[in-house]
């Protein structure tokens, strides 16, 4: 509606947002529920407003890449299900699903938030292989927050299936206490520019109207694991730090829910 | 001979209202084999001997009369294409949607461009649902500012109320202008915290939409929100 985006623009440069909400705000309810799924070894709904995720973990025994002999591997798929928006169809990943996955992926992945290394049980032969598969129930706006939320408290979930050490069948339906070995909790922070203010957690109006975003993966400690830039509109130096800053400080206050949410 | 419902039941496609040639069926009802079933998911009315059912949810049928609001989504040869929120499309012709003259070689794009609202009358509708509308009348406008929210357009005529006494209401303590199209989009256009509200108390009523008294209920959260009691909401002579 582009009745709509024009107020939302004209709204910005005054510090305001069309649903009553502050620029720096997350929309409510803002819910993490984990093992939703009993078939996936890890899992996890999220909720932010309307907008309604869900992840699940599956482990599989594989046979490591060459290049990477004593290390296991990760593997993140999102499908973006036609039900969750007019804009969605059935058919190969669009290039929307696929920078999800990607962005949610290089966050993870280039923390090394999984010690990889802890996932290899033979050398060369056999390793566990972490596939995360997160789908989008509803758009309301901001999947790229609510699918790496959705993604690590599925992580923080998960616990590896039972093997028969004599066949090393896996056994999927019972599951051990073992779980993953997560070294830190990398949690992606979509930080969108609309007439030169900065806002978090955006409505798909509002997602649509925006010049430029950024979206920082940080984890506890505050350090960067991954950036991904988007829209049209360039970003300057100051923008960028000042992004960074205010990423670190929200993803912070979701990982005060997610910790909670767990207990 | 009887009927088996109560006035304001919630009543599913294909049950039994009434038995017996006592009663008629009315709008959304139909008869078999001597009892009247419901079409749709809705609320009983019953108004004599004559069943309604009164729906709540469907899509919005046409009706010649209804003020709609439409965005453009084509450029004609000799008008726009409307897209109203339905299956079908709406035709608003040149001499219809503006009343000065047209040259023939005036971009019509300067007129109403793709993307833009408009506030519209039905003036046709055929049997194959062709639709045409005018912007000629007064109180249709191409939409300038403010925010369109949309609603089911079965709630429409909770949001007005009873001689638009909601919708007064509604202005009365937001400040806002407020344009309800039949086909459920509805245009706002106040302060930013008016449109805000007033779109909260929109959401409200439609959820609310089968409770009786929701007048008073959206009066007491409306004074609850603004701090402040208005008398006398009601224009003098509605014009919704």
């Amino acid at each position: 509606m582009i009745i709509n985006k024009e107020t939302i623009t004209q709204l910005a440069a005054v510090q305001k947002r069309l649903d009553g909400r502050k620029l720096h705000d997350y929309r409510q309810p803002l819910l993490i529920e984990t093992d939703i799924s009993w078939t996936a070894e890890g899992s996890a709904r999220v909720q932010i407003g309307e907008t309604v995720v869900m992840a699940g973990v599956k482990l599989s025994l594989e046979k490591p890449y060459n290049d990477t002999p004593d290390e296991g591997g990760i593997m993140i798929n999102v499908e973006l299900l036609p039900l969750s928006s007019p804009d969605y169809e059935p058919g190969p990943p669009s290039i929307k699903a696929v920078e999800l996955a990607r962005v949610v992926d290089r966050g993870i992945r280039e923390a090394q938030a999984i010690d990889l290394k802890k996932l290899c049980i033979t050398p060369g032969e056999k390793a566990w292989f972490v596939t995360i598969d997160i789908m989008s129930i509803n758009d309301a706006g901001n999947l790229f927050d609510a699918a790496g939320l959705a993604s690590l408290a599925a992580l923080k979930s998960a616990h590896f299936p039972v093997v028969d050490e004599k066949t090393g069948a896996i056994d999927y339906k019972q599951k051990t206490e073992k779980s993953l070995p997560l070294r830190k909790e990398p949690l992606p922070v979509t930080i969108y520019k609309i007439n030169n203010s900065l806002l978090v957690d955006p409505t798909r109006e509002e997602e649509e109207t925006a010049q430029a975003r950024l979206t920082v993966a940080s984890d506890a400690k505050g350090s960067i694991s991954a950036m991904q830039k988007g829209g049209e509109e360039p970003l300057s130096i100051e923008e960028v730090s000042s992004i960074i800053d205010l990423a670190i400080e929200k993803s912070a206050f979701l990982r005060q829910i997610l910790t909670k949410s767990l207990q | 001979m009887s009927i088996v419902v109560n006035e304001r039941d919630i009543v599913i496609p294909g049950e039994a209202l009434a038995e017996g040639l006592d009663f008629l069926p009315g709008d959304n009802t139909y008869r078999e084999n001597e009892k009247i079933y419901s079409k749709v998911l809705g609320l009983v009315s019953i108004a004599g001997r004559v069943l309604k059912i009164t729906p709540l949810s469907g899509p919005y049928i046409f009706k010649p009369g209804d003020k709609i609001i439409g965005e453009v989504i084509d450029i004609l040869m000799s008008g726009w294409r409307i897209k109203t929120g339905t299956a079908y499309t709406a035709m608003l012709s040149m001499q219809d949607a503006s009343s000065r003259f047209i040259r023939k070689d005036e971009d019509l794009s300067r007129i109403l461009a793709v993307g833009d609202y408009v506030v519209v009358k039905v003036t046709k509708v055929t049997s194959q649902n062709l639709i045409d509308v005018t912007m000629k009348e007064p109180g249709l406008h191409k939409v300038n500012g403010g925010r369109i929210i949309k609603i089911n357009s079965q709630k429409v005529p909770r949001v007005i109320g009873k001689k638009g006494s909601m919708i007064s209401l509604i202005k009365a303590h937001t400040n806002c202008d407020i344009t309800v199209g039949q086909n459920g989009l509805i245009w706002l256009r106040g302060t930013p915290e008016g449109e805000q509200l007033a779109a909260e108390a929109i959401k409200i009523i439609e959820q609310k939409s089968h409770q009786e008294g929701l007048t008073e209920k959206m009066e007491q959260f409306l004074v609850s929100r603004t701090g402040k009691k208005i008398e006398n909401y009601m224009p003098e002579e509605s014009s919704e």
